[in-house]
């Protein structure tokens, strides 16, 4: 195996999408996932607990897929990586046991990586070696960030991030008020292609002279929606559902293209990533598009498999670990719940020999 | 291995007798102890993962999360390796552990001011499926017994009669699980986590309405 091409499985149990990927080098080979999304469906949310039994009974048939569809053997792997974190604690557990299982049987390196630059060295399996630096916007129903990365191995700062709701927990919720059901993304992308993004004025967050200019605020947004539908029911009116959603996610997609846009102007970035669930939407990527050109900037947004949670995107990270020579994490390694953006991965903190002999003796008893 | 309860319990069984071990009370840290101990237990005994030929794992019943890593690693390990994976309740290694010839009881912490539990005819024979209660409604029927396991200890009104071993140990899961393979290979369970009740799920409340009134 190339050095620079490493054969990597990575493992993504952080929500509710058992995800098994393996890539070589920037070239991906399978993409295994198995989704819990409809059993919460009728909850309205993602329901920890149900996840977590769902990646426990899926964890290794899905890793068995995977390997079945690259069409390698586990032996012949150059490492296993997997999320451990930012996520749902007991969901984020399952992937880790497994990954330090199948790292020891099979005498592998293992590398805990961080979800967020997952998302963003993502795009690498898409369009190449990602530019250093990269200006990323992740956005989904757990995250809303703008990072800039001049290693995706060693270097993520967070520029910005929502002070409230994520985005796509402003769609979610969104939905749920028009009765649109879960996950409210897809739903209202589809509906405001048919409804006027300029019918209802309503407000863009943190977008006055004196807010923070790289942060997200989506909960006042969301107040206003959910308000100007109640005036409507409550004046007898018809609810214009294909308008609101086309003006409630004009209305978010214009701040998060205008601030991403501007970070790029404002650091000399001439690349902008976009990932995250909501780099789904249809909206997002056109008016990025039309922003970015403008800007002279390179956008850059994976297809919409990869943007959601997946495995894929942890394998492109892990592979990476390997190319550039990252340390290993080790056996101890603990799913963190909050592991800090500033993180891409967790290396293993270093023990000495004797250091280890005396734990071992501390902990035995025959 | 066994992660179903407070301990993290690892042991290597040559179908003759326990060739290391390690056990760990900690019920928070079972994800970051497992391997180490996994490790340890082989370093010690100068073998590798690979000559392993079979894997026991504790199914619980247990609290969740911990309950899971066992399992998962259990799977990981046997698709990786290729060996078979045997299940075993886990309130069968604290019973075997008891050695107790007559009647007892096995009572472990489920929390929630309840207890997991079953009746055993002795030490190698469950007379009951492993149920979750509140003490106080099974202290009635098992009122006379013995009771094995850390439940009798943390309510000592419902089960007076507490008796050792209190936490769970892979050696005496390995033990039974080497008597029950030498045996014919009979008495397993499918490896798959006995949790004994639904997942909390809410469905969230209808959205707030905003509007005042
Ligand atoms: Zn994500």
């Amino acid at each position: 195996m190339a050095a620079d091409e490493p054969l990597v499985l990575g493992i993504e149990t952080s929500c509710d999408e058992t995800g098994v990927g393996i890539v070589h080098g920037t070239t991906l080979l399978a993409d295994a996932v198995a989704s819990s999304v409809d059993t919460h469906a009728r909850f309205g949310g993602v329901v920890p607990e149900i996840a977590s039994r769902a990646h426990l009974e899926a964890m290794v048939p899905t890793i068995e897929r995977a390997l079945k569809t690259a069409g390698i053997s586990a032996r012949d792997l150059d490492g296993i990586a997997v999320t451990a974190g930012p996520g749902l604690a007991g969901a984020l557990l399952v992937g880790v046991s497994a990954a330090k299982a199948y790292a020891y049987a099979l005498g592998k390196p293992l590398y805990g990586v961080n979800h967020l630059a997952s998302h963003i060295c993502v795009d690498q399996l898409e369009h190449g070696k990602l530019p250093e630096p990269t200006m990323a916007l992740l956005v989904s129903g757990g995250h809303s960030s703008l990072l800039l990365s001049t290693d995706i191995t060693s270097d993520v700062r967070p520029m910005g991030a929502t002070i409230d709701d994520a985005a796509g927990e402003a769609f979610d919720k969104i939905a749920r008020v028009l009765d649109l059901g879960f996950p409210g993304g897809p739903v209202i992308d589809r509906l405001a292609k048919e409804g006027d993004p300029e019918a209802i004025a309503f407000p863009r967050g943190l977008s006055g002279s004196r807010d923070p200019a790289y942060d997200f605020s989506f909960s006042g947004l969301k107040t206003a929606v959910a308000r100007w539908i109640e005036a409507k029911r409550a004046a007898g009116e018809e609810v214009p559902v294909r308008d609101v959603a086309a003006s409630f996610q004009e209305a978010v997609v214009d701040v998060l293209t205008r601030k991403a846009v501007r970070a790029c102007k404002d650091e000399g970035v001439d690349h902008l990533m976009i990932g995250g669930g909501v780099a789904a939407n249809s909206r997002l990527r056109a008016l990025a598009e039309e922003r970015c050109e403008r800007a002279g900037i390179r956008l850059r947004v994976p297809r919409p498999g990869l943007c959601t949670d997946n495995g894929a995107m942890v394998a492109a990270l892990g592979s990476e670990m390997v190319a550039r020579g990252r340390a290993a994490s080790d056996l101890e390694l603990s799913a963190d719940s909050s592991l800090p953006v500033t993180d891409p991965h967790v290396p293993g903190r270093s023990h000495d020999h004797d250091h280890v002999h005396e734990v071992s003796k501390e902990n035995l008893y025959s | 291995m066994d992660t179903a309860t407070p301990a993290v319990t690892v042991a290597l069984h040559d179908g003759e007798a326990v060739v290391a071990s390690s056990s760990q009370v900690d019920a928070r840290r079972h994800g970051e102890l497992l391997l180490p101990a996994v490790d340890r237990v082989l370093s010690e005994a100068g073998l590798k993962l690979d000559a392993v030929t079979g894997i026991v794992v504790g199914v619980g019943p247990g609290p969740y999360t911990g309950l899971r890593v066992g399992l998962v690693t259990a799977a990981a390990f046997s698709s990786a390796l290729g060996v078979p994976v045997h299940g075993l309740c886990t309130l069968d290694g604290l019973a075997y552990a008891s050695g107790i010839e007559e009647p007892f009881a096995v009572a472990t912490d489920a929390r929630r001011k309840e207890v997991y539990w079953a009746r055993y005819e002795d030490f190698r024979t469950r007379a009951t499926d492993a149920s979750v209660d509140r003490p106080a409604d099974v202290a009635g029927e098992l009122a006379g017994l013995p009771v094995v396991g850390a439940g009798a200890r943390l309510y000592p009104e419902a089960f007076p009669d507490a008796r050792d071993p209190e936490h769970q140990s892979a050696a005496a899961l390995a033990g039974l699980a080497a008597e029950r393979l030498a045996g014919g290979g009979d008495g397993f369970l499918d490896p798959l986590p006995m949790y004994l009740r639904r997942p909390d799920a809410q469905v969230p409340k209808n959205y707030k309405v905003v509007t005042p009134k």
